[in-house]
């Protein structure tokens, strides 16, 4: 696990890699957007291999290991120059990163080839902070900020302390805690689809405690537990929505209003 | 109210009690703040996170070297308890360990078992056959008095009655304690229990305890409690008799201090408990009490089957702190009695398979979000995520190459399942199709369907955006 | 085959990867205690009574002199009708000259007196064979002379600690007093009061052992606050 401090970061590269995921491609590709124009904003290239699909997380966690490495092991030789592998999620860094060298410890040419990609994998925001040390400008207007970071995020990519830290740079935006904050929001994947009575209560909870802040939004670095709450949120038909953090930085910095 | 001993509640029916569950407010609310308690207690216990570290891996490293010597520490402890008098016994599964035990009462003419707290015993379901046998065995640890008198399982493994309110308390005590009034000061509450508990000790013939920790080289047997009816059950009537998992030997002596300081912070937040009673053999010619026999009871009960992977061995390092259970946020949204098993919580997921089969409890590994906090706060770093994922993988495909099937492997196997686990590897393999899904997804959009199983339950459905990352991508590298 | 061949074959046939190293436990601890400031004797006496104090455990120093004049007086205090105490012990003989009402000896089997000692002692006195500061713990290990239940089944339990036996953890206690080369039948670590959280997590004092335990701390004469 990549405790606080203990990764090795490398200096700005001029190119990187966008592993866009699954869920943001399908249901929220304006998060992949932002995370785009935050990386040129800071000159870097973005390059999206075409033919990315998804890092198999889904079917590594709900036991089917083998359908898991045949999908991870079709992203392995999508980025063959040295440049760093952005995802602009904290779980799916999180398998590229903790779980691709372990799927493939039988075969050793494949674990090479997965470690070696595991070690340039990178959350957004920990590459933001801590490779391309952004300073950011804030252009918008004052706004009290609640942030859900996801599990995995949180334990496997240290996610929180830097989207907080990138939060902090914000200076209209003022960043509330929330009620067992490190707690998990219930999506969980496939566990929201099979064991909805739990999840469903586990999300219940989640909005209760973030609306009571007070907040006016909150933020997730993950696309999965956001969709999970925003949909929980309009079945309550509440009008409280959660954002990805990539898009609400890329508003807030580029006066730009929202809309892609 | 409920008088019977419970059954076992099958674990296949966990859905429908776990439902049940997160719709009983009550329950929602006093397990929730009872873990909440439980959670800064222990936090405040560790206010230095390298420390902490340190600690997690010497006891994990201590746990992981007993495992490895597990037969010759086995033999060795045998040895020494025989030498110091102590009737070492085996058992491979729940009902050999019952007729040990039923023997012994027997032999002694029993009329009344005193019972120390003892996870072990329940798992084996000792006061079912205890009960068949005529023999009444009593609970004496406090939150066990208090479950079985209303004829209930423990909820939690160190808290036993935490699902309990003291009105709750205070009405079954009233009705069922003879002489007992109705009483809402937990001190009176307690001081009926001890009253009551008190006969109870002297008249028993036979005092029943777990272990937490057997030392090898000694022969000792470590006790962990806080209200001394351990003491007393171990210490009053004329035989003791001890159960334990076969996990539970360390080698040495010194392997305790850095386990024992990490079990009692982790469980309750304490720096010690009140006692810790290190016994090594009944008592010696002049000594004016203390038991006349002791016997062990050493019990297998799926342990072997663990042991023989080398990945879910890593189950049998646990202490039974139960830190994993209060930090799990589903622990806390069902409460203990839901699972059906007696083990609950993230332990309970990864060890009952072994006891119980997968046939009985494939649902259970399924019962989490993959959070992560339960492995966070394990004191012995048992990695339960990677075990839960394991025994999903166990439950729904034949063993793997080389690996001796678990009892029930395969148990969930779906065509169905595989088939959607098939399409889907089938589809995100073939980046052309792939992005073709992607095109027709979000053009027909507005066809998703409006119920999408357990996620429409309390969300809104899901539905694609206009356009895929991808094609927003490829449109940009034409222009 | 019996169960045990059974358990002891299966657990054999196990595959056994590398094995782990033996567990450098002293050296844990030799890392601990290096990296905080040397213990003294008055910072093991203050810790151990902060501790014992925060488990609800009374602390009175005492001298080799005053002692039983003090226990007297806590007796008398606590409307303590009869002290139990065991024989021989070093210091049976200063408590029977103190003059303290009710003193008894638990002189027979238990199974000879045990509705007297469950219904009609009050309080317990034993010796400890020492202390540990980190956790305000004692360490009693019962024998023929001070049998198990002193310290349990009378309602106050009065204990006899020597400053001197104070040892900053339970590592360090074993260690010194070399546990390894052999165990009584039943060795004890007190740490207060019986207790129990049981019910609504409330915190109830004297749940099966005793109400109340009191520490009497053995100091020098200038170590008497």
């Amino acid at each position: 696990m990549d405790a606080a401090g203990s990764r090795h970061y490398p200096d700005k590269p001029a190119k990187v890699y966008l592993f866009g995921t699954c869920l943001i491609d399908m249901f929220c590709p304006e998060a992949g957007m932002s995370a785009v124009h935050l990386l040129e904003r800071e000159g870097i290239e973005v390059l999206f291999p075409a033919d990315q699909t998804c890092c198999g997380q889904p079917a590594h966690s709900s036991g089917f290991p083998e359908q898991a490495r045949a999908v991870a092991r079709a992203q392995l030789g999508l980025f063959p120059e040295p440049w760093p592998v952005i995802v602009p999620s904290g779980s799916c860094a999180g398998t590229m990163r903790h779980h691709y060298p372990e799927m493939f410890a039988d075969d050793p040419q494949l674990q090479a080839k997965a470690s070696a990609l595991a070690e340039r994998v990178f959350e957004l925001s920990e590459f933001l902070v801590h490779v391309a040390r952004v300073s950011l400008a804030d252009r918008g207007a004052p706004a009290r900020v609640a942030l859900h970071t996801s599990c995995a995020a949180r334990r496997e990519m240290g996610t929180h302390e830097h989207g907080r830290a990138l939060l902090a740079q914000l200076g209209a935006v003022e960043v509330v805690l929330h009620e067992h904050e490190s707690e998990c929001c219930g999506f969980g994947g496939t566990f929201s689809l099979k064991h909805p009575a739990i999840s469903s209560a586990m999300a219940g909870d989640k909005v209760d405690a973030l609306k009571e802040t007070g907040a006016e939004t909150f933020l997730s670095a993950d696309c999965g537990c956001m969709l999970s709450l925003n949909h929980t949120l309009q079945k309550q038909r509440d009008g409280f929505q959660g954002q990805h953090l990539a898009t609400f930085l890329w508003q807030r910095t580029s006066g730009e209003g929202g809309q892609q | 109210m409920n008088t019977q001993p419970l059954d076992f509640v099958p674990a296949s029916e966990f859905k429908q009690r776990a439902s049940g569950a997160v719709a009983d407010a009550h329950l929602r609310k006093s397990f929730r703040g009872a873990m909440d308690f439980l959670i800064n207690k222990r936090a405040a216990q560790f206010p230095d996170p390298v420390a902490l570290e340190s600690q997690r891996a010497l006891a994990e490293h201590i746990r992981k070297y007993s495992l490895a010597r597990l037969p010759e520490l086995l033999e060795q402890l045998e040895r020494k308890l025989t030498d110091n008098g102590v009737k070492v016994h085996w058992a491979e599964n729940a009902e050999e360990a019952c007729a040990i035990i039923v023997g012994i009462a027997q032999r002694h003419s029993t009329k009344l078992m005193v019972k120390g707290k003892s996870m072990v015993s329940e798992e084996v379901e000792l006061n079912h056959a205890m009960a068949a046998a005529g023999i009444d065995a009593l609970e004496s640890d406090m939150g066990e008095y208090i479950v079985q008198l209303d004829g209930e399982k423990p909820s939690h493994i160190i808290m036993p009655a935490i699902h309990k309110t003291k009105q709750q308390i205070a009405r079954l005590f009233a009705d069922k304690v003879p002489g007992a009034r109705y009483t809402e000061s937990v001190d009176e509450l307690i001081g009926i229990g001890r009253a009551v508990l008190r006969e109870k000790f002297m008249s028993a013939e036979i005092g029943l305890s777990g272990v937490n920790f057997a030392v090898a080289e000694t022969g000792t047997l470590c006790l962990v409690e806080n209200e001394g009816n351990g003491r007393m059950c171990t210490t009053v009537p004329e035989v003791h008799i001890a159960i334990t998992g076969i996990e539970k030997v360390v080698e040495k002596l010194e392997h305790v201090p850095p386990l024992f300081g990490l079990l009692t912070r982790s469980a309750t937040g304490q720096a010690i408990t009140t006692y810790f009673n290190m016994i090594s053999g009944p008592r010696k010619p002049g000594e004016k009490d203390g038991p006349g026999e002791m016997h062990l009871v050493l019990v297998d009960n799926g342990r072997t089957q663990a042991y023989g992977d080398e990945q879910l061995r890593s189950t049998l390092q646990c202490i039974r702190c139960g830190a994993c259970m209060n930090h799990c946020p589903v622990y806390t949204r069902i409460g203990g009695h839901a699972y059906g098993t007696t083990y609950p919580g993230p332990i309970g997921e990864i060890i009952s398979p072994h006891m119980l089969g997968l046939n009985a409890t494939h649902v259970l590994p399924t019962a989490s979000s993959l959070c992560g906090a339960c492995g966070e706060v394990c004191p012995v770093r048992i990695p339960i995520p990677e075990l839960l994922v394991r025994l999903r993988e166990e439950a729904q495909h034949d063993a793997r190459p080389g690996h001796a099937p678990l009892r029930g492997q395969g148990a969930a196997k779906s065509r169905l399942v595989d088939a959607v686990w098939s399409g889907w590897a089938a589809l995100y393999t073939r980046p052309a199709f792939y992005r073709a899904f992607g095109w027709l997804a979000t053009r027909f959009r507005a066809l998703t369907p409006p119920m999408q199983g357990g996620w429409t339950v309390s969300r809104t459905p899901m539905k694609p955006a206009a356009r895929t990352l991808h094609e927003l991508m490829a449109e940009r590298t034409k222009r | 085959m019996s169960a045990r061949d059974n358990i002891l074959r299966r657990l054999r046939a196990a595959p056994q990867g590398k094995a782990p190293l033996v567990p450098d436990v002293p050296a844990f601890y030799a890392a601990v205690s290096a990296a905080t400031p040397p213990s003294t004797r008055a910072a093991r006496i203050e810790l151990f009574c902060e501790k014992m104090a925060f488990w609800h455990g009374e602390v009175v120093r005492v001298t080799a002199a005053n002692w039983p004049h003090k226990l007297r007086e806590i007796c008398t205090a606590k409307g303590v009708r009869s002290l139990l105490y065991g024989e021989p012990s070093a210091h049976a003989e200063a408590l029977k000259s103190a003059g303290i009402a009710g003193l008894k000896s638990y002189d027979r089997p238990l199974a000879e007196w045990k509705k007297e000692l469950f219904e009609d002692t009050d309080a317990g006195l034993t010796s400890t064979r020492g202390g540990i500061a980190e956790t305000g713990t004692l360490i009693v290990w019962p024998d023929a002379s001070e049998p198990r239940l002193m310290s349990l089944v009378p309602p106050i339990h009065f204990a006899l600690l020597d400053a001197d036996q104070l040892y900053d953890t339970l590592f360090d206690a074993m260690q010194a007093q070399r546990w390894s080369d052999g165990m009584p039948t039943n060795a004890l670590l007190v740490s207060g009061p019986s207790k129990t959280a049981d019910i609504q997590v409330t915190l109830a004092y004297g749940a099966h052992g005793p109400k109340e335990l009191v520490v009497l701390l053995l100091v020098n004469e200038e170590e008497v606050q």
